[in-house]
């Protein structure tokens, strides 16, 4: 939240002026024919997508040249919004004149920037990007009527944001190299997530097959348990491992042990004791609570000069980052 | 020409409302709350405006009209107020409500969820609204409040709200009800109803933005949500918003004034309007008119997606609205579409008229003319209607009138 974000305005303040001109007047709306076909010599292909209980349905013309491939001429109908029929529109303009090969790498990302006043500013707002999904979707498939195929065949990965078209791929990536923690982490590094918002979780715009809460929460999984499994093989064979790299567990007993040889015997021999209570990790800091018992309890040097050598000792013996706090 | 007919979102204040207030913003400016001449100087306005709002809500002396900011604080000081006083001391954990309500009760019924109260949320019938039989079969012994809506923002459908209140007295809960919608555009009696709390907002009935009220039938206590001065008995602190309460007054006093003009004009020119639009093949409109406030039209163009709709109209003049996905933040399909059992397929194609009594013949008529040029335009450009089987084409959405 900033000052900009409190006071909304209307998402139609956002449309380039594109946009709005392909509201206004779309260019390639109608309907091509057999007659159309025959008379430039090509293939009709008619591909419809989405519905309008969805809210988006489009209906894409070609008539395409079987020798060379090539689109002679593309015309399309849309149920939707403005910014549905303006992303219709642009991707039609886009087909035109390529191979179905070629039409196929044309993405949603491509007729968003195509609709563009100035190359810096998005042409719609964030959740109207997935107006522009549905174009590339009925593209796709076009071309699997055209080639005969399956329209997955035209994917190589799984897409699990389609507005900003990120993989599953490289989300589990980008988690694991960045130690993303938040769902708007993901979004910052990714802009998945950004758009329409139905890849985030269940309950959006569109079933998704997967989710990012999801991803999220299994990749951390994923690393914990790799985590673990790592200082465990360490300790297996003998290795020393770093106190950071140590699950709380391990740093509790690493914590006891060196009181037990370094802390303990000092305040024993002066009529006192301590005991831990918890130990907690708290950002970069691991801090240990403890209570003193007998005569350390209660003893001005407790929160002074006792405090400070069972810290320095922690300190030196296992991590720097370690805080000592009598309860 | 400019036409503006989305009055159920806000409304024109009356010219005579703002003549009422604009002393009070630099001649008679004082604190009510000094003990100065300046400060005392806009008491006696102060008291007319409370007596035209107790007059006009029929409220008797000994209850309390709370002049809050707005319906959405009222709203918010009811069901929390209502979770200090009776839920979060384990008294009773429940709460109904119903699908369509404004947000500003739905947001806090699922905030108060997260507190561990059990909400039950009532699907509305085919004509949109909630029978009080539905209610009492609901109702528990845990039960602390029901809080359902007198009129709904989107439809115009009116609720039985006497009966329901009924139902509440003889199960000994608690009833709120939202009556934004309706203060100004129907008869409003609150001791007539039997609600123990009613929300409302001046800017809807050509009052100032800002200034609201609720309705607390006397003996309720209610949980204070802003503390503070002793302002407004000790019920709500905050300075009086002294033009404020003047301009929601007179716009009360207004709004009774006219609504027997709104009951027969503005009725009229509704009726026509929708009559013309509903000319139009594979047009519905929701809910019987005979149970709808007398200025507000909800229909479905078949092939036409609502944000798409309001574009065109807005490039002609005419201000109107839509529940549609595509003009909100969250993209679901409009609730009350889908709440009232209209198809599917109709879900994304709704657009909201909603009449004022300033609201002119000519406008009318301007925006059947316009109306009819957009449905045109845009299912020309439709994939789904140019396509649709005359067997679909023909078929009524459920729960909707055909034209």
């Amino acid at each position: 939240m900033a000052k900009q974000d409190l006071i909304g305005g209307s998402i139609w303040e956002e449309y380039s002026q594109k946009v709005q001109d392909l509201m206004n007047n779309p260019k390639n709306q109608g309907e091509l024919t057999e007659e159309d076909a025959k008379r430039l010599g090509g293939e009709l292909i008619v591909a419809d997508f989405g519905a309008e209980s969805c809210g988006d349905a489009v209906r894409l013309y070609w008539i395409v040249d079987p020798k060379t491939d090539k689109i002679l001429e593309a015309k399309f109908k849309s149920f939707g919004c403005g910014t549905a029929i303006a992303s219709s529109d642009t991707m039609v303009e886009l087909c035109k004149g390529k191979t179905v090969d070629e039409a196929v790498k044309i993405t949603n990302i491509d007729v968003e920037k195509a609709m563009r006043d100035t190359p810096e500013t998005p042409a719609v707002p964030p959740q109207k990007m997935h107006c522009s999904v549905m174009a590339y979707d009925v593209i796709k498939k076009a071309a699997s009527l055209y080639k005969g195929v399956d329209m997955e065949s035209f994917e190589d990965e799984i897409i699990v944001c389609e507005c900003a078209r990120v993989s599953l791929q490289t989300l589990k990536e980008v988690i694991r190299l960045n130690d993303l923690k938040t769902v708007e982490e993901i979004t910052d590094y990714t802009k998945a997530g950004a758009f329409c918002k139905s890849c985030i979780k269940p309950g959006g715009h569109e079933e998704r097959e997967y989710y990012l809460v999801d991803i999220l929460a299994e990749t951390r999984k994923e690393m914990e348990e790799e985590k673990l499994k790592a200082t465990a093989d360490k300790q297996a064979s003998g290795e020393e491992i770093s106190f950071n790299d140590m699950t709380l567990v391990q740093k509790i007993k690493a914590i006891d042990s060196v009181i037990d040889e370094s802390v303990r015997q000092y305040l024993i021999m002066d009529g006192g004791n301590m005991e831990v209570l918890d130990v907690k990790q708290n950002g970069q800091y691991t801090d240990v609570y403890i209570r003193y018992l007998g005569a350390c309890s209660g003893c001005a040097s407790s929160t002074t000069g006792t405090l400070y050598a069972i810290e320095s000792v922690l300190k030196e013996k296992l991590d720097p980052n370690i805080r000592v706090l009598p309860i | 020409m400019k036409v503006y007919l989305d009055n159920n979102a806000t409304t024109m204040v009356d010219p005579e409302v703002k003549a009422a207030m604009d002393p009070y913003f630099t001649e008679i400016y004082g604190n009510p709350n000094s003990l100065h001449d300046f400060g005392t100087a806009c008491h006696p306005a102060l008291r007319k405006a409370m007596d035209h709002m107790y007059e006009a809500l029929g409220a008797r002396d000994e209850d309390d009209i709370v002049v809050t900011s707005c319906a959405t604080e009222s709203n918010n000081w009811v069901l929390k107020g209502i979770y200090f006083d009776l839920i979060k001391n384990g008294e009773k954990d429940h709460i109904i409500t119903t699908e369509v309500e404004h947000p500003s009760i739905t947001a806090v019924c699922r905030w108060l969820e997260e507190q561990g109260v059990h909400v039950t949320y009532l699907p509305v019938n085919q004509d949109g609204i909630v029978e009080a039989h539905t209610v009492r079969d609901f109702i528990t012994d845990k039960t602390a409040l029901v809080s359902i809506m007198w009129a709904n923002n989107e439809t115009g459908a009116i609720f039985p709200i006497e009966q329901i209140a009924e139902v509440c007295k003889e199960k000994g809960v608690l009833f709120h009800t939202d009556g934004v919608q309706a203060v100004g555009k129907i008869p409003v009696d609150v001791i007539k109803a039997g609600v123990d709390f009613m929300s409302f907002s001046a800017h809807k009935f050509h009052g100032p933005k800002g200034v609201g009220g609720l309705y607390i039938r006397n003996g309720h206590p209610l949980t204070s949500l802003l503390h503070g001065g002793e302002h407004m008995g000790g019920r709500r602190s905050g300075t009086l918003n002294v033009p404020g309460i003047v301009g929601m007054g007179k716009a009360m006093e207004l709004a009774t004034y006219y609504l027997k003009f709104e009951e027969e004009n503005v009725r009229r020119l509704r009726d026509k309007l929708e009559d013309a639009i509903l000319e139009l093949p594979d047009i519905y409109s929701v809910g019987p008119r005979e149970n709808r406030t007398p200025n507000t039209i909800l229909v479905s163009v078949r092939g036409v997606e609502g944000e798409a709709m309001l574009w065109d109209l807005n490039r002609a003049g005419i201000a109107a609205s839509t529940g549609s996905a595509c003009a909100s933040e969250d993209l679901e399909a409009n609730p009350i579409m889908t709440a009232v059992g209209a198809d599917s397929e109709l879900a994304h194609t709704a657009v909201r008229l909603s009449l004022s009594r300033f609201t002119t013949e000519d406008e009318v008529d301007y925006t059947i003319e316009q109306f009819k040029k957009a449905v045109e335009r845009l299912r020309s450009i439709s994939s789904s209607y140019a396509y649709m089987p005359e067997s679909m084409k023909d078929k009524q959405g459920e729960g909707a009138t055909h034209g």
